[in-house]
Parts: structure tokens; sequence; C-alpha cells
């Protein structure tokens, strides 16, 4: 091996050791980690003993784990495709050059720096059932006050909700910087055509956002999936378990009942589930959206 | 300071139109004739309101007397401004170390991944090395690994290392992201290899090219990794939850949590601690929108 070859290798390595270490004691390890413990019981204190399958097993029959899978289904089949419509209709409305329109633009990505803490504290005091600004406003409508955060069959509703108003600017910004690289030409050819509005906007536009509408529904579930942050703060899970979901769940097995083999368990069926959903929408995504050559 | 959100292409560019032809095809205008205004703005005025009136009720609650919150119909407008809350809430709870932790916590997430992140993504970008091909690999697998995943055992190692309940044990598993090298990686295959490699025959070493030709030339990708990097600290809870028990100990967001089970229903308080929490982040989004909007374009943040 030559000189100058040995010292390039030697700069490579030398430049990466530092982020190599930190990536495998932080995030390699800890994979690696985690499978071993899920077929151990291990409570985090004493000594584990192994158990192979059994917590996976387990899980099967859990009742507790079946209806926390089920409500982050529940959750993300309402969240992904309203946020992402809803992140559509809006960002056409955005995309034109009126006035006050960057006044409308920082509105709606405001929300996105709000941490989750204060987002679920914020739609705590909105939601409060007896003095909260919302449900005034129902009663100027003429309609009955609600439960909300402590009704079991709206909770879920109020936290789809609330994490909406919490993401839609990310899709909004995405969706604009999409919907400006659409070509003028394009959409001034159509019209000429004689196409309508909605025509232009369904045939022409929406086809177009193919790429970055398949990024967001991949990203939002594979988020909506991980929701955790805002269910802790604004319900803890209750009420009756209306709101718990897998995570929440997870982190109620480690660190609440310290069951970390039974909770590494839960952790790794859910990695598993985004591999799977995220290869199934990425495979759908290949024979459905088309990305344009210029 | 404050662009417009996403740049538009300069309306001069336009051809100009032939003369008297309509343009049929600026949706929008044709009904602008009606209206003294774009028939927007009837869409967009309600859209804006609705994503601000949570914002503005948290701020006129935290002005308000505590006896005004717990009234129904509630107290729109103040009467006085009660500024006092913010007094009393700072002295309820530790905000002062809460917010020394976190921008403790978030600059050595900044200046990790800024360091460790730029070599290691110069060095996949541009050092042929034994063993880059398959290193890279495995840096982008761990991409797709959810922070879930991670937790209990990374708890377990920061047991090990004697750092539960510590401010390094907050630092150090975020010191550097795969996704920054990656960011670094991409940014830095964009740029001309000539000027390296003009530095490298006159005898710089790699760093040397790194820190004096690269680097100024990396603004955008610097910025963007500085703050994607900070939003992620600064509002990360389910680490902080897990890893600090100690009051003192903890960051704004873990801080607004407990004040929050320690005064649920002082909304006046909590409000005035919410605003107080917030107010960082928001004005440093104010002040660099434009760096904030480039970095989600380029990734996922929260």
């Amino acid at each position: 091996m030559s000189v100058r070859g040995r010292r390039e290798h030697l700069a490579g390595w030398s430049f990466v050791t530092p982020a190599v270490i930190l990536i495998a004691v932080f995030g390699l390890v800890p994979v690696g980690w985690s499978l071993v413990l899920s077929i151990q019981h291990n409570d985090l204190l004493t000594p584990p003993s192994w158990v192979g399958l059994a917590n996976y097993r387990a899980l099967t029959h859990d009742p507790v784990f079946r209806s926390a899978v089920w409500h982050t289904v529940v959750y993300t089949g309402l969240f992904v495709p309203v946020s992402i419509v809803a992140a559509l209709a809006v960002a056409v409305a955005l995309n034109r050059r009126i006035r006050l329109i960057r006044l409308y633009r920082t509105a709606v990505f405001v929300p996105v720096v709000f941490s989750t803490v204060a987002t679920a504290i914020t739609f705590n005091w909105l939601l409060e059932p007896d003095y909260g600004l919302v449900n005034y406003g129902l009663e100027r409508l003429g309609l009955p006050a609600q439960g909300f955060f402590r009704d079991p069959n709206q909770a879920l509703l109020a936290i789809v909700a609330m994490t909406i108003w919490g993401w839609l600017g990310f899709d909004v910004i995405i969706y604009l910087a999409a919907l400006q690289a659409v070509p003028r030409e394009l959409l001034e050819a159509a019209a000429i055509d004689g196409a309508g509005r909605l025509t232009i906007l369904r045939r022409i536009v929406v086809p177009l956002l193919g790429p970055a509408t398949l990024f967001l529904v991949v990203w939002s579930t594979i988020n909506a999936l991980q929701l955790f942050d805002e269910v802790y703060v604004a319900t803890r899970g209750g009420p009756l378990h209306a709101t718990t979901v897998i995570v929440y769940y997870l982190f109620d097995q480690a660190f609440r009942l310290f069951n970390g083999g039974y909770a590494a368990a839960i952790a790794y069926s859910l990695f598993v589930a985004i591999l799977a959903l995220t290869g199934i929408q990425l495979w759908i995504g290949s024979r459905r959206v088309h990305y344009g050559s210029s | 300071m404050s662009g417009p959100l996403v740049q538009q292409a300069p309306a001069g560019r336009r051809p100009p139109d032939p003369a008297g032809a309509r343009r049929p095809t600026d949706l929008g205008t044709r009904r602008r004739r009606r209206l003294p205004f774009s028939p927007w703005h009837l869409v967009l005025a309600p859209t804006a309101a609705v994503m601000l009136l949570p914002l503005v009720w948290v701020v006129i609650t935290s002005i308000q007397r505590p006896t005004d919150a717990l009234q129904f119909p509630p107290v729109l407008v103040p009467h006085t401004f009660h500024w006092q809350n913010y007094p009393d809430a700072w002295r309820a709870a530790p905000f002062g170390d809460w917010f020394v932790n976190s921008a403790v916590v978030a600059s050595a997430a900044v200046l990790g991944n800024l360091t460790v992140g730029a070599l290691a993504g110069y060095a996949f970008a541009r050092i042929r090395f034994l063993g880059r091909g398959a290193l890279f690999i495995v840096l982008l697998a761990t991409l797709m690994v959810p922070q879930q995943l991670l937790i209990i055992p990374t708890f377990i190692i920061v047991r090990l290392l004697g750092l539960v309940d510590t401010l390094p044990a907050l630092a150090l598993p975020n010191l550097v992201t795969p996704f920054s090298i990656f960011l670094f990686r991409q940014f830095f295959r964009t740029l001309p290899v000539d000027l390296e490699d003009a530095a490298r025959i006159d005898g710089a070493s790699r760093l040397k090219v790194l820190t004096r030709i690269v680097a100024p030339l990396s603004t955008p990708v610097l910025a963007t990794v500085a703050v994607i990097t900070f939003l992620w600290s600064w509002n990360d809870f389910l680490w902080p939850l897990i890893v600090i028990s100690t009051d003192s100990h903890m960051t704004l967001q873990l801080g607004l949590s407990s004040f929050q089970g320690a005064h649920s229903t002082q909304w006046t308080l909590l409000m005035a601690g919410t605003v107080m929490t917030q107010v960082p982040v928001l004005a440093l989004f104010f002040l660099c929108q434009r760096w904030f909007v480039q970095s989600v374009v380029l990734s996922g943040l929260k």
C-alpha cells in the first residue's frame, strides 16, 4: 500500500472515529441490546432471566396492549389523511402573492416551533370542560358542552385535533415548496385548453405533488405511530386507557412498572411494524408516484 | 430577517402580456373585480385565526387575575393586566435552572453535531478510506431506528456510566446524529473539488482544507444542522422524562410538564409558565425564520 493511500485511510478513520464511537454506543449497541432484553425477564435492577419468546407471546394476550395498538391505528388512520389533505388545501391557498400572505404563512407555521408539551398544556386549557374557551364557543353556537380529554369517547379525537394543529405547518411548508416548483407553463397550457381550476388541481397539480405527498405520508405515519409527548402531558393515557397508545404503554411498562423485557418486546414489535408499513408505502409509492424529469 | 416563508419567483420575470390579453391562468384574480380584495382572504384569514387563537388565548390567560380564569363564560378581554402571574410562576418553580439546563444541553448538542458531524460527513464525502462504503450503509440503517427502540438500553448504558439524573446524560446520546452526518455528506459532495485539490497540492492537511476552505462555503448546511439539532434538543421530552428526576436538573419542557403536575388547575400560573418556556424559541424563530423554514424543507423536525 502506498504511503499516500495509507495516509488517506488514517485521515478518513480519524475523521469518522468520534462519530463512530458515539453512534455505536448510543445508536447501534442499543438496537441489539433491545433484542436481547426482549427475550429476558428484566426489571432493570435484579439479574435478568431468559424467557425466550414469552414476552412476545404475552403481548398477543395482553388486553391493554391490544387496545393500545387499536388506539394507535385509529389515531394514525385519522391523523395522517386529515393532516395531509388539510395541509394541501392550506398550501394551495397560501401559494399566491397577495397582501398579508407572510402573516398568514407565519401563523400557520408558528405552532411547529411550539413544543409538544406546551401544545398539550395549551389544549388542556382550551378544551377544559368547565371553563374552557372551546366549550364557551359551543355554548354560543347553541351546542352542548363536551368533555374532550375527560370523555373516553372523545379524548383520542381531541388528541388528533391537537396534533394536527401542532403539525399542520410542517406539512404546509413541504407542500408550498413543492407547489412553487410546479412549472407555470403547464398550468397556463391547461387553462388555454379549457381546463377548469379543479380539473387543473386534480389532474396536474396533485400528480406533480406526488413525491411530496409520498414523503409526508411516510413521515407522518412514522411520527403518528410514535405518538407519546402529547398523550403523556394531556391525558396520561386516560381516561380509562382511552388514549393509551403503543409508545405510552411502552413507557409505562419500562419506567413505571419496570418490566424492561416486556417493554423491549413492545419496542421491537413497533419497530418491525414501522419498517413493514414504510416498506409497503414506499412500494405503493414507487408504482403510483411519478418523479418528473424537469 | 423574516423573509417570505418560501421564496417565490420574482414577479418581474414573467413575460410581458400582449396588449389587452386577459391572463386566464391567474387563478384567483378573476373574481377580484367584484371584491375590493382577493377572495382568498376569506379562506386564509379564518385559517390564520384558528392557528393563532390557541396562542393568543394562552397569552391572554397569562395576564388575567387567577379568579378571572375560573369563570364561565370566560373573561375574553382582561379588565386589568395582571403581570404578577409571571413573577409568581418564576418563584413557584426553578424556571431559571431549567432555562440554563436546556441551553447547556442544546448548545452541547449543536456543537457536537457541527464538529463531529461535519468531520464524519466530510470523510464520507471526500476521503477514500477502507470500509467507507460499509460504514455508510450501517449509518443509513441507523437512520431508520426509532428513538423508542433505543431508550431502554440507553438508560442502562447511562446508568452504567453513573450519569443518571445529570446533564451529561441528556447531552451524550445526542452529540451526533446519523442524520447530521448524512446532511453534511450530501452537501459536501455538491461542492467543487478543485479548490480543495489545489490546497492539498500546496501541502494543506485534510483538517486544514475542511476548516479553511470547505467550512466557509458551507453556511447553509451548518445553519440547517444547527437549527434542526437545536429544535430537537430544546423540545425533546421523552428522554429527559426518563433520565432526570431532580427538579433543578430538568430541562424547560420537562420542567413545564412537572409544573403542570403541581399546578394543574392554576391556569393563569400555568399559562405564564408556558409563555416563559416558549418565548426563547419563538424569538429565535422570528429572528431567523428563513433558516427555520429551509431546515423544515430539508428534513423533519419535532
